[in-house]
């Protein structure tokens, strides 16, 4: 387990203000133009060396992917957009850093950025989020009046603006390029790719999309070495501190910084005060935000927190939103909300997903009753399968994998439903 | 759920303009994006005219919430150089966007998984009663409407509720008349967490950063 030195997020909880003043005393902007006179290659190297892998859910190698950016700016400017629009279900760590530490976003916005060849990022926010928006509007205005953001930033010589954009409410925006659209001022719809952002991105200009999360942890990890990072977690693919938001069914719901390759156990029991009721009163848990498949009781006494585990039993790390159920759950019911959720929020652009997540709410509304046929449960995994990988982004694949994680673990409490409601109207 | 827009609605004000103090606003707002790319600032308007009407809102009688009316699409259809469709269409597509009149403050209930896990259905009851409306109905005095929406992104401090601009959070069934109640009154309810915790940590004390919490006098 983590111990507090190699906690990145000492502000998590918001313990002090998140003023400039306090966030230099924690060591933020600390001779930041040090880090950046070492040069683009050197930046780009050590974070693919950290074993950094984003942190929106993806997983995607963040130092690989600095490096598809073309070497030399050309005509078109480069940009860096950072994904603030936290909306999966089970997910809320980019708010406290938000709110409680946005200059170590805005620190790790320049290095990003400088890296990458852009003067501009855009921090696409959910526009839900106002008062944390406002918190990095401020941190903003602090570090333009320092000199850390703007002309030669932080004496680097660099320029750099940071520009707040606040969305208004639509999921699919945490997708990178239905966030492009949305700034482009569009409703969210994800593009085909490739051409992938780095080539093609906002105003069809070579761009980064990078989580909130990623790009805050950049700068303590260039300040204590790439391999410090690499030291922390499981191995070099399961790398360094993840912040983990546990939900549901514990005795105390908190956000917490850990080390990646924790174990679920001791992560729920260490942090929330552990499954309520006891541990043996554990149904399932939903271990990376709404989209990632349930597992039960018995993987969970076991699995680590990691990219790798969670893959190997079906599921994903996914954003590290842990949403636990206890025995008193009805699952049904639980995924059943879920789709509705997907069926809400899907952007409507593809057939597969625009009418078939309604289709499965629809069924999985009718399977929470039990009022269906047990060959419905089949045709069910079949409608997912014919979802999954059929649309342009992935959403449709995230609407569906909760369903088939109820189906892969709990298809017998579906037909005990089915056979009850079958009894309760004969 | 929002409701579809309609702009033809009994509704819908002949006309819309910004104020003086929100045009200068706009001239800020549409020198963030690069030239040429003002269409980028369709969001921030949208928002700019929602807050607006809000503001007027809390001066009439019956108090009444910010919301867009095709008047105002229109107008910053004008301003931005774009088809009007193209801004009833970003303005339809965000559930933030009210595109039909609301109360003066906007109760929205999130209901997804983590937070009924926790209790959220007994917090939409709570208000239905305590507000004596249904959801996606304004109470009679103009000052509440009830709705449900999805994930908000505050799933360690569940159930909670968005009002306006700010989240309660850590809610019981009874809390939430408080802040409701506070509310009709025009006072302030204390944001965040209704059981007293600091932003999202454990309700019992940190389990992490120790130190830093003793420091900052947290118990």
């Amino acid at each position: 387990m983590l111990n507090d030195e190699d906690r990145i997020f000492t502000n998590l909880y918001g313990f002090e203000p998140h003023n400039l003043e306090h966030a230099r005393k924690r060591g933020d902007w600390d001779n930041t133009k040090a880090i950046l006179k070492k040069g683009r290659e050197w930046i780009i190297e050590e974070v693919k060396a950290s074993g950094l892998r984003g942190r929106g859910g993806a997983g995607f190698s963040t130092g690989l992917k600095w490096s598809f950016m073309p070497k030399e700016l050309g005509d078109r400017p480069h940009y860096l957009v950072i994904n603030a629009d936290e909306s999966e279900p089970g997910t809320c760590k980019d708010r406290d850093i938000l709110r409680n530490d946005p200059h170590k976003l805005l620190e790790g916005a320049l290095i990003a950025g400088f890296a990458i060849g852009a003067h501009v990022a855009y921090i696409y926010i959910r526009g839900e989020f106002f008062n944390e928006g406002s918190a990095v509007l401020e941190a903003i205005e602090e570090a333009k009046a320092a000199g850390l953001l703007g002309k030669d930033a932080a004496g680097s010589g660099w320029d750099f603006d940071v520009i707040l954009h606040r969305g208004a409410g639509a999921y699919i925006c945490g997708e990178e390029t239905a966030l492009i659209e949305s700034i482009e001022g569009k409703k969210g719809q994800p593009r085909n790719k490739p051409p992938f952002p780095a080539m093609a991105g906002l105003y069809s200009c070579p761009t980064i999309v990078n989580n909130v999360e990623t790009i805050s942890v950049v700068s303590t990890i260039l300040r204590r070495g790439a391999s410090w990072f690499s030291g922390l977690g499981l191995d070099e693919k399961n790398a360094g501190t993840k912040l983990f938001c546990i939900s549901g069914h514990v005795n105390y719901p908190c956000n917490v910084e850990e080390e990646m390759g924790v174990s679920l156990r001791e992560l729920i029991e260490k942090h929330a005060g552990g499954v309520r009721g006891g541990w043996d009163n554990l149904l399932a848990v939903i271990p990376g935000g709404s989209s990632t498949p349930m597992i039960p009781k018995e993987i969970c006494d076991s699995v680590h927190m990691d990219f790798d585990s969670l893959r190997e039993v079906n599921t994903a790390l996914g954003t590290a939103g842990v949403i636990v159920m206890d025995k008193s759950t009805d699952l049904i019911y639980a995924i059943a909300r879920l789709s509705y959720f997907y069926k809400h929020e899907s952007c409507g652009q593809c057939t597969p997903c625009r009418e078939g997540v309604g289709w499965i709410w629809r069924i999985m509304t009718r399977m929470v009753k039990g009022n269906a046929s047990v060959e419905e449960i089949d045709m069910l995994w079949d409608i997912t399968k014919e979802i999954e990988g059929n649309t342009i982004c992935a959403f449709g694949d995230a609407a569906v994998w909760p369903v088939q994680g109820l189906i892969r673990h709990f298809r017998p409490e579906m037909e005990k439903r089915i056979m009850e409601y079958r009894k309760s109207v004969a | 759920m929002k409701k579809p827009f309609d702009p033809y609605a009994d509704y819908q004000p002949e006309d819309f303009s910004f104020t003086k103090k929100n045009k200068k606003k706009i001239e800020q707002i549409i020198s963030l994006y690069p030239q040429g790319r003002q269409q980028s600032a369709v969001m921030p308007l949208l928002d700019l005219a929602q807050r607006q009407v809000a503001e007027e809102g809390t001066r009439a009688e019956p108090v009444y919430g910010g919301w867009i009316s095709r008047a105002a699409m229109d107008e910053i259809a004008k301003i931005l150089g774009m088809h009007k469709i193209k801004v009833y269409e970003v303005a339809s597509f965000y559930s933030m966007y009210n595109i039909s009149p609301v109360g003066k403050h906007l109760v929205q209930v999130c209901t997804t998984t983590p937070c009924w896990l926790n209790g959220s259905d007994e917090v939409i009851k709570s208000c239905k009663s305590h507000l004596g409306i249904d959801i996606n109905e304004t109470t009679k005095d103009g000052k509440f409407t009830l709705m449900e929406v999805e994930c908000l992104g505050a799933c360690v401090n569940a159930p909670m509720v968005q009002i306006n601009d700010d989240y309660y959070e850590d809610l019981t069934p009874e809390t939430i008349k408080e802040v409701l109640a506070l509310l009709c009154e025009d006072m302030k309810p204390e944001i965040g967490s209704q059981k007293g915790r600091k932003a999202s940590m454990p309700l019992t004390g940190a389990t992490s950063l120790e130190d830093q919490a003793k420091k900052a006098g947290v118990e």
